[in-house]
């Protein structure tokens, strides 16, 4: 929301309870009961269907929950075309266990791998999305994710578009080993490229952003936003523990820690972010007149 | 810490010390045991090519942490000169964890370089803070290759270390962004750089580094997208499992030549760089030499396309 000016966004009702930054589960559905599932921070049950008419975001606290990826393209999106929706991973290093769980994956939740792109328009104004899907494998950065982000990067270059990506991610992906890893620069390479064109790049982090996602292109945004108590770091916070013996200070690797120190630009509610981004691509579209 | 020796050294030390044994005896009793001393010392030299010629991808990541291998600092001292070291990232600190600044290689070629150096006893591993940069080694570093592209200095980057350092003040000058903008900003400059992973590669820490032209990796090095023992402790709830992890992710020198993510492994002498800095030097700077030659045919333009390039094709997966 602007600072100044004429407020013309809605606001919601912030009066109920202030949620506290939690992981979001990693399970398909956050242990459906008869229509009900848990919130991860205010542990209030909810009713499943009220919280996808409040687009994922808990009634009782405001407790931010992951989105699909393909929600998410919907709510901000018109005139969605999907690159490379049939991209799939391959066990090339005959992992154990990988086949297995692509395969549990893909049927479950009707997708191929852990990331959507394409192009689209918001309100109008045309730009190339990414978004990761935390569902998916934990939103991990192998090949596919890695190509795909590549691929649409080099795609908006082309275009001269300006490219949104959306991270959910808990990092690399360990069962393609060093060549996930790699991924990191490949799409940083394409982003360079970007950069040089003059043509902007906005993030939206949100909950988890973690490991190789924010060393690579989670941080390259020109600007940077979150959705509140978003939980984003490179090192997880257990491992930190573990490392200094020590208690870590409290809202640590929140989105609001890191508007406080410097990374992130400006933390934006789900509810106004299709507003929000509209506004900073017409500012970033073209010269400044 | 003088003889650190791993288990599966053993055998050779054995046979070494019985060789020693036998020397003193002959030298004590004035006997000629000169057919006995050469016998032995076949049988090192058997008994460590079939250890060495057969280490399991586990074993390699305890030679590449062996407290006696040769660091970043024992290369350049070894192959390189007139070292004029460069400090701090002009923001917040000077980060001992990755050091930089121009040398002369031993054929007087001028280069910039930037390595992460562990530390030999405990008073250096402090100050080094163990090869574990914070984000301020990532940013000197990134000024000091923007600078070398100024003055057209090829790039030497040595990589050995397990990982960015995992503590509250790298999350809050925001380590990962650090290496983020490392990994863009490399490619973007107009001179060579040729990578080597000297011992550890792990993962984003190494990567902060490791967008070259060119990447080496020495013979018994690892580089990981993360630790062994990170990866069995996520997969397997289980940390002791590593030697499995390190098997199933391929981090040893030839399964990564396979997959691309380097182009060249560089030779150690018989019983890892630990046994002979001297000669392990002496064979990455062939390695080195050889490939900036290579590079320096190239134009600028085909610097920038060759090191995108590169990177771009790495990745495995399926198309309808």
């Amino acid at each position: 929301m602007p600072i100044f000016g004429k407020t013309k966004f809605s606001t919601v009702n912030y009066d109920k309870t202030t949620p506290t930054a939690a992981m979001p589960s990693l399970e398909d559905s956050e242990n459906p009961q008869e229509g009900f599932t848990k919130c991860r921070s205010c542990q209030s049950p909810i009713l499943i269907e009220e919280l996808e008419a409040n687009s994922s975001i808990c009634p009782k606290c405001d407790f931010h929950f992951p989105l699909r990826a393909m929600d998410r393209v919907n709510s901000l999106m018109t005139d969605f075309e999907e690159i490379d929706a049939d991209m799939q991973s391959v066990n090339f290093l005959g992992f154990t266990g990988y086949d297995k769980t692509l395969t549990s994956k893909q049927m479950a939740l009707d997708t191929k791998d852990a990331v959507v792109c394409g192009f689209g328009k918001i309100k109008n104004q045309k730009a190339g999305i990414v978004v990761m899907d935390f569902k998916f494998m934990g939103g991990s950065l192998g090949s596919v994710v890695g190509e795909k982000i590549t691929r649409l990067v080099e795609a908006a270059t082309e275009k001269r578009l300006p490219v949104i990506l959306v991270t959910a991610s808990g990092g690399a992906r360990m069962q393609e080993g060093c060549v996930s890893l790699m991924q990191m620069a490949k799409t940083s390479g394409a982003l360079a490229r970007l950069a040089n064109n003059d043509l902007p790049m906005i993030c939206l982090l949100t909950n988890p952003t973690y490991g190789g996602v924010t060393a690579s292109f989670a941080s390259l945004g020109d600007i940077i936003l979150s959705e509140p108590n978003a939980l984003i770091g490179f090192a997880g916070a257990r491992v930190i523990e573990t490392t200094i013996k020590a208690e870590l200070p409290e809202n640590f690797q929140t989105a609001e820690f890191l508007v406080d120190h410097g990374l992130v630009d400006r933390i934006v509610h789900r509810e106004q972010l299709k507003d929000e981004l509209a506004l900073i691509l017409d500012y970033v579209s073209g010269k400044c007149e | 810490m003088e003889n650190f020796v791993l288990e599966f050294e053993k055998p050779i030390l054995e046979l070494k010390e019985k060789l020693s044994e036998i020397q003193e005896f002959g030298e004590t009793n004035n006997i000629d045991m000169a057919k006995q001393v050469a016998e032995l010392e076949a049988q090192i030299q058997n008994k460590s090519s079939e250890i060495f010629g057969s280490l399991s991808p586990w074993q390699r990541v305890q030679v590449a942490r062996h407290p006696q291998r040769p660091y970043a600092l024992d290369y350049l001292n070894i192959f390189a000169s007139d070292f004029v070291e460069l400090k701090g990232d002009r923001r917040f600190g000077n980060d001992e964890a990755i050091i930089g600044g121009f040398a002369k290689l031993r054929d007087g070629r001028k280069v910039m370089v930037i390595a992460q150096q562990k530390g030999r006893d405990l008073k250096e591993r402090s100050l080094r803070n163990f090869g574990m940069a914070h984000p301020e080694g990532y940013r000197k570093a990134l000024r000091l290759m923007q600078l070398a592209d100024k003055v057209g200095c090829p790039i030497i980057t040595i990589i050995d270390t397990p990982g960015a350092y995992p503590g509250i003040a790298s999350e809050e000058r925001h380590v990962g962004e650090a290496i983020a903008v490392n990994l863009l900003e490399m490619f973007k400059l107009r001179v060579p750089i040729i990578s080597v992973v000297i011992g550890e590669g792990g993962s984003g820490g190494a990567l902060g580094i490791g967008v070259a032209n060119k990447v080496l990796i020495m013979e018994n090095a690892y580089y990981s997208v993360i630790s062994p023992e990170g990866c069995a402790g996520i997969i397997w709830k289980d940390g002791a499992k590593a030697p499995e992890a390190a098997a199933a992710m391929k981090i040893s020198a030839n399964e990564l030549l396979k997959l691309d993510v380097v182009d060249n492994i560089v030779k150690e002498p018989l019983g890892g760089a630990h046994k002979d800095h001297e000669a392990a030097a002496n064979s990455l700077y062939d390695t080195i030499t050889a490939e900036l030659n290579a590079l320096s045919e190239l134009s600028e333009k085909e610097i920038l396309d060759q090191r995108y390039d590169r990177f771009r094709k790495i990745g495995s997966f399926l198309e309808d």
